[in-house]
């Protein structure tokens, strides 16, 4: 699991009170890849603030997440383009072949599956995102295959 | 003053005030499910909504200024109907189990539909499902019952200093929980019950140990003993329809031995205990350079707190149990060797104002050689439930007194139901122990009344002492800051965890306003000025026990038995 430092990214920071803890929060997660509760904990110690706020906020905002991001992050697009054309289905085939929903990461830490409202590739719709990458047309099939060669990969550098 | 139109008559408000603080001194019900007395509005539930002439919406009346001419219609139909709405869509994502919760009769969501006359379902929506949170010692919380008006986040919050809860999520997916979403037993929640105290619904309630108690009393082998704390006597009656303050010691012991309970203690006989011990810990810290300001220790929601919120105040903290432990540690020790009873034999119950005290009970401090002092806690209302089930009517019920050698009380000790009361019993012995001599008055008024923060300096015979009485956990972590930043003028602090004390305890009954409170405080108060026996060491059942067994205040006997320790506690904070 990877945990960084929060100390510098707080220093960074200075006497910044607590109307800043998004901007600490989105840069934790920039460099940690998600929020750890340790980092939550630290942060609110540093702000003052007890940790059920920090969780709260946090919570209410889609873009944090909460567990570390697997070797293979998906993002699945549900704007309105990727809607029409079936987005919901290919979300659907994702969680059941993978066994996790949105914000969890799978157990062998390979996937993590994340719903983004818009990835502005509308002329791919349905589209999905894996490490920055885009698939368009997505299908229920081409999500198996998509997701057989990531497995592979992953298998073939150890 | 400024002139107002309500429901077509004019009438005098305050200026500055809200409508809804006005409409209510007019004696005008307007239903709130959010609203907390003293406060700042949420208007997050929007039942208090009443339609002003000339503003197009209706206008939340707890966070509506008045103004001057401002006509107000409280139940026009447009009004009336938007409630009854509100209500219907509440009841949309409710689990309507409301023949088997524990609010039943007694719940503010069903007291409404009942009143706004709702008959059909209106509105079908998708249910939210979420598991009940057993893991605390003191309080159950069920997510799929609240209707987020948010009163126990802000009492925790506010009025606490806690905040081991908040909303979490958004939308349809918010609810209130602890930070990670994990259970009460492993955050920062000290089991007050406040929380309890507020909840609209049976969304949180009190850990039962119903079941255990009549189990035990089921049990021709166990020996079940009982003990009630000071404000127990006080606040039962109105579980019965009677006025808030009514005192029915009396009648409590009768329903209490109707109930099968073999022996009928008082814990105000140990408050007076307490009080001997703790009054001569202060002496002696005094006298002996030892740590100061001294700090009570008979609240348990606060002795959680400062374990784990300030552990640099450890060494403050009385080490005298609570009445609670320190009347459980003698009943299973010198009471179980004078009768002859094995102390594993003794099931020994008590009867608190208190969630907390069920986690203290559970504390492994609390016991010797794996025997309990206190088995099982039961909170006033559970005693009620009992009561109910029996079938008796406290009101007609002969008074009875307490069973010996524990039944004895001054009223030095049962003034420990209130805020200030332990601070004025342990005065009146503090006085006695360094002079020999009582106080000419014994009442100290200075550390009376329901105030969250009362201070003082006693005389006492030569020694200047500066007291503070502090109520609310909130008040009392500004006070911790201020000695933490260098304060030096105190050196005893009484701290009572809910405010106005263990008359407004988590586990008192439900729906009291500042009025009941006051009428039960009051009736500590008389109780005090018409007894005779007012301080701890006129107490002659305490003297006897310390000729008998203890010998004397902070001896070998009395540190083994009466006295504990602390140790910091790692919560998500």
């Amino acid at each position: 699991m990877i945990q960084v430092d929060v100390e510098p990214i707080l220093n960074e920071f200075g006497d910044a009170g607590r109307d800043a803890l998004i901007p600490i929060l989105q840069a934790v997660q920039e460099r940690q890849g998600y929020l750890s509760r340790e980092a939550m904990i630290e942060v609110g110690q540093h702000l003052g603030l007890p940790v059920s706020k920090i969780y709260g906020v946090a919570t209410f905002y889609n873009q944090f997440r909460f567990q570390p991001q697997g070797k293979f992050h998906i993002q699945v697009c549900r704007g309105t383009a990727c809607h029409v054309k079936g987005s919901a289905r290919v979300l659907d085939a994702v969680r059941q072949a993978l066994k996790i929903e949105p914000g969890q990461t799978s157990r062998d830490g390979l996937f993590s599956l994340e719903v983004v409202a818009c990835i502005g590739a509308c002329g791919l719709a349905p589209v999905i995102c894996v490490n920055g990458e885009f698939y368009a047309g997505m299908t229920t099939e081409k999500v198996d295959k998509l997701i057989r060669s990531c497995q592979r990969k992953a298998a073939e550098n150890g | 003053m400024i002139a107002i139109e309500v429901n077509g008559e004019t009438v005098q408000a305050n200026a500055g005030e809200m409508l809804l603080t006005a409409l209510r001194r007019l004696g005008i019900k307007i239903p709130t499910l959010c609203h907390i007395d003293g406060l700042p509005p949420s208007g997050a539930c929007r039942m208090c909504d009443v339609e002003v002439e000339g503003r197009p919406n209706l206008q939340p009346s707890c966070a509506t200024p008045v103004v001057e001419g401002m006509k107000v219609h409280t139940h026009s139909p447009r009004a009336v109907r938007a409630r009854k709405t509100i209500v219907e869509l509440l009841l949309a994502n409710h689990p309507d189990d409301c023949l088997y919760c524990v609010r039943n009769g007694n719940c503010e969501l069903q007291t409404l539909a009942e009143e706004l006359g709702v008959r059909v379902r209106r509105y079908q929506g998708a249910r939210d499902r979420y598991h009940v949170d057993q893991s605390s010692p003191s309080i159950i919380r069920d997510p799929e019952k609240c209707i987020l008006c948010g009163k126990c986040v802000r009492v925790c919050e506010e009025i606490q200093g806690v905040a081991c809860i908040d909303f979490i999520g958004r939308g349809s997916k918010t609810r209130v929980g602890t930070a990670f979403d994990q259970g009460l037993n492993v955050s920062s929640c000290i089991n007050c019950g406040q929380c309890v105290m507020v909840c609209p619904t049976g969304a949180l309630r009190e850990t039962s140990h119903l079941k255990e108690v009549y189990e035990a009393l089921s049990d021709p082998d166990r020996f079940v003993v009982v003990q009630h704390a000071p404000s127990i006597s006080v606040t039962l009656a109105e579980e019965f329809g009677m006025k808030p303050g009514a005192d029915v010691c009396g009648a409590l012991t009768t329903a209490l031995r109707l109930l099968g309970f073999d022996r009928v203690f008082d814990t105000s006989f140990s408050a007076d205990l307490t009080i001997m011990e703790e009054a001569s810990e202060l002496v002696h810290r005094i006298k002996t350079g030892g740590v100061l300001p001294m700090m009570t220790s008979c609240s348990p929601g606060w002795i959680k707190f400062v374990e784990q919120t300030y552990p640099d105040f450890i060494p403050n903290l009385s080490t005298c149990k609570s009445p609670q432990q320190m009347l459980g540690a003698v009943i299973k020790s010198f009471y179980a060797e004078r009768e002859s009873i094995a102390p594993e034999k003794i099931f020994s119950v008590s009867i608190m104002p208190c969630t907390a005290k069920k986690f203290e009970a559970g504390r492994p401090e609390m016991s010797r050689d794996e025997v309990a002092d206190v088995d099982a806690v039961l909170t006033t209302r559970e005693l009620a439930r009992m009561i109910r089930m029996r079938g008796l009517d406290l009101a007609n019920v002969a008074p009875q007194p307490a069973d010996t050698p524990f039944g004895e009380r001054s009223t030095a000790g049962k003034l420990f139901g209130a805020t200030g009361g332990v601070m004025e019993a342990a005065i009146r012995t503090a006085y006695h122990l360094v002079s020999g001599e009582d106080l000419a008055d014994l009442k100290v008024q200075a550390v009376r009344g329901l105030k969250g923060v009362k201070e003082a300096r006693v005389q006492v015979a030569g020694l200047d002492l500066g007291v503070a009485v502090v109520s609310g956990l909130g008040n009392a972590a500004k006070l911790l800051d201020e000695i933490a930043a260098g304060r030096k003028d105190l050196h005893f602090i009484e701290v009572m965890t809910c405010p106005g004390g263990c008359i407004a305890g988590g586990g008192q009954p439900l729906g009291a306003d500042g009025e009941a409170i006051r009428a039960r405080m009051q009736a500590l108060y008389n109780i005090d000025r018409s007894e005779g026996v007012r301080t701890a060491h006129g107490n002659e059942a305490v003297q006897r026990l310390y000729r008998e067994y203890l010998g004397q205040p902070l001896g070998d006997k009395s540190h083994h038995l009466l006295h504990t320790h602390y140790a910091p506690r790692g919560v998500v904070a």
